[in-house]
């Protein structure tokens, strides 16, 4: 019989699973969009994890909830907050890591990890959205463009925008209105990129910004917001292709601690 | 959770902490609800540099907006206050305190409690930038006419005046002055001239009461620590600042002290099992005081001290600070200038203070709590938290909301935030959180 786990990230626009098998390697994800009932999306994210994995429910003895969300993890057996779960998953992908930028739908963190790896400090962006994915979102909206073409179009920019409004509802009238006066889209877009930078590496910056820094969250899949903080930072950061799951992935660590009785990454 | 009891010589067991400072609130509101009708003449007062003592002494009844404007939030009222302000013309940004005090006066002083008395003189001071622009606003729409003593205050880090030395000397001629300035207003108003005997008695009920509380303090360093700092906190320093000076003052704050000692001989917390000790510096959250305390107390926390405890107290958390009542006017503004000065520098200067204090009360983390319409006592919380982080390795959570502007409160940030400090504490039991041992490994009574 199996002794699989998994990790249940219900953030504030997205549901992410993982399963993990014996070994803590990762063998099913999911990803999912949010819909009204937040048990029923955590139910199917996890369903469809293990459907990735070529498992059934019973082969899945622990299940971790996290996210804003954790809590609509009926089936789960612990619940941990993402900022613990996002360090545990940033150093599992990258065990150097001591500071991780995580940036989600509605949420920037920037968590302070120790040589140990244990959360050291951490700090949020607090009851607005500015210097977060939805700040992507608003300009998504006003350009009628999906997010995933944002990042390679703001690349291309000459001549950056400075977005000087720090309100998400109201970036979309600035964008609107720099693009009526003529401005490049690319210009506009690379614009509200640095600003969503300029906001989160100064939130990093309140628990300190030490080498190696990891990138996690939605966010982290825009090649413009990945240049950026490198830019601002000074070097390169670190970037999985798991980094979208990291939450989950940390969750589904500290079950299979529970599982197995030990740290296994 | 046990309440707060205290046996009389009697044997009757008839003190309860949270009761009896409500009955002693009700009754403090019933005296203001009638107090205009009485004739009786009445002073706005803050809970720092008010000078209380001269007040009494005059038989002024004493109203604190502060306890007005927080009882608003206590009372889930604030909001209403709040936005009457705001269609007034004030801005989000200003004091939730000052905004819903704007808005009693705009209901016509009809407050949760009662009916608030117009004041017949306001004493404000430097304590607080913004009681200053307070007073301005009832002279111009109350008429009340204001009095600000301007108190010294520490002119830079590592300056202390002591009592005796040449400073202190010069700081309290100069607080002596003001005062003098302010018995001859009260004499004006009332009609009576300063009785120094009177003035000398209050002064000795402030003295015991002072040792009261500083005892009341002190037993919270206990393992489990008997009471918590920032809600039940909130009720004994209210009796501290309404009841200063009074029998009713002195006799609430003696059971208090009883009562707690028994608790800590019982070997009983406000906690059933506590498991972390820590210290909250910063305002509380009165609209969701209960809801932050049992976010806090779910996992075991329980906040041992606060520092809200001491500047709101003014300075009086300190046991050197003993009246003179031999000669009242002079001591008065000796201590009320070193009161003064030691509440002033909590705030600008706490980073040495709360290092003391995490080490007497032994303490696992700090807890800052940012107020959004209050920069003034927020604005120094980054530089404290670096301080204490680098220095002490102390794990601190800072989180934000309001006094009592409900509209600042985000339950699920605010949830989110404390479980992952308390996630991060945990973790960190086996490696020592500062020099202490978790609180469950280091049971130590007072006694």
């Amino acid at each position: 019989m199996r002794q699989c786990v998994g990790g249940v990230d219900v953030g504030s626009t997205q549901t992410k699973a993982v399963i993990l098998d014996e070994e803590a390697k990762v063998i099913g994800r999911a990803l999912l969009d949010m819909e009204t009932s937040m048990k029923t999306i955590a139910e199917d994210a996890f369903r469809l994890a293990l459907a990735d994995a070529g498992l059934v429910e019973a082969d899945v003895v622990r299940v971790a909830g996290t996210g804003y969300g954790r809590y609509n993890v009926s089936f789960g057996h612990e619940q941990v907050t993402e900022i613990t779960c996002h360090a545990r998953g940033a150093v599992a992908l990258f065990p150097g890591t001591r500071t991780v930028i995580d940036i989600g739908g509605q949420d920037t963190k920037a968590i302070a990890v120790k040589p140990d790896g244990q959360v050291g400090d951490f700090t949020m962006n607090d009851k607005c959205a500015a210097g977060t994915g939805r700040f992507l979102g608003a300009a998504s909206y006003a350009l009628e463009m999906p997010l995933s073409e944002l990042g390679p179009l703001a690349l291309k920019s000459q001549r950056p925008v400075r977005i000087t409004t720090t309100c998400t509802v109201f970036a979309e009238s600035e964008i609107i209105s720099h693009l009526s006066k003529g401005i490049l889209a690319e210009d506009v877009l690379m614009g509200v990129h640095q600003a969503i930078t300029s906001r989160c590496v100064s939130l990093a910056r309140r628990v300190g910004i030490h080498p190696e820094v990891t990138f996690t969250g939605g966010v982290s899949r825009n090649v413009a917001m990945v240049r950026l903080i490198e830019e601002s930072v000074g070097y390169k950061i670190n970037v999985s292709p798991d980094a979208h799951f990291c939450g989950a992935l940390g969750a589904a660590l500290f079950a299979h601690d529970k599982v197995f009785g030990q740290k296994v990454a | 959770m046990t309440t707060n009891t205290a046996t009389t010589q009697d044997g009757a067991s008839d003190f309860d902490a949270r009761v009896d400072g409500q009955r002693l609130m009700k009754a403090w509101y019933a005296g203001l609800d009638d107090a205009n009708a009485r004739g009786a003449h009445v002073a706005n007062v803050f809970v720092m540099g008010n000078a209380v003592e001269i007040l009494r002494a005059f038989d002024f009844e004493l109203v604190f907006p502060e306890i007005n404007s927080l009882q608003t939030g206590v009372r889930k009222a604030s909001e209403e206050y709040i936005r009457l302000s705001e269609d007034y013309g004030m801005s989000p940004d200003v004091c939730s305190y000052v905004k819903a005090d704007v808005g009693l006066i705009l209901k016509e002083q009809k407050h949760p409690a009662g009916q608030i008395p117009k004041a017949d003189i306001a004493i404000a001071s430097n304590m607080c930038s913004t009681f200053i622009k307070w007073a301005e606003i009832w002279e111009r729409m109350l008429g009340t006419p204001a009095f600000v003593l301007d108190l010294p205050g520490q002119r830079s880090a590592g300056f202390e005046v002591r009592q005796g030395d040449a400073q202190h000397a010069a700081d309290s001629r100069w607080v002596e002055a003001q005062f003098r300035d302010l018995i001859e207003k009260c004499e004006k108003l009332t009609g009576k001239r300063l009785d120094l005997d009177k003035l000398a008695e209050i002064l000795d009920r402030v003295n015991k009461m002072v040792a009261h509380w500083n005892a009341v303090m002190e037993l919270n360093r206990a393992c489990p620590a008997p009471f918590n700092a920032m809600l039940d906190g909130l009720t004994y320093i209210g009796i501290m600042n309404v009841y200063r000076g009074t029998d009713e003052g002195v006799e609430y704050m003696k059971n208090l002290e009883a009562s707690l000692r028994a608790r800590v001989a019982r070997g009983e917390g406000r906690v059933e099992n506590e498991r972390f000790r820590l210290l909250f510096s910063g305002t509380p959250c009165y609209v969701s005081m209960r809801r932050l305390v049992e976010l806090f107390e779910s996992w075991g926390g329980v906040f041992v001290y606060s520092d809200y405890l001491t500047f709101a107290a003014g300075g009086m958390d300190a046991g050197e600070l003993v009246y003179d009542t031999s000669r009242p006017l002079e001591s008065l503004a000796e201590i009320t200038t070193l009161a003064a000065q030691r509440g002033l520098s909590n705030q600008f200067f706490a980073h040495e203070r709360l290092a003391k204090q995490i080490r007497e009360y032994a303490v696992d983390g700090i807890v800052f709590h940012g107020i959004k319409s209050c920069r003034f006592v927020s604005s120094g919380m980054a530089d404290t938290r670096d301080y204490l982080g680098s220095r002490l390795d102390a794990p601190s959570l800072y989180i934000e909301s309001d006094l009592i502007d409900p509209r600042y409160w985000s339950d699920a940030q605010i949830k989110n935030r404390v479980d992952a400090f308390f996630e991060t504490l945990e973790r960190r039991v086996g490696g020592a959180p500062m020099e202490n041992q978790p609180a469950a490994q280091r049971r130590r009574s007072l006694l």
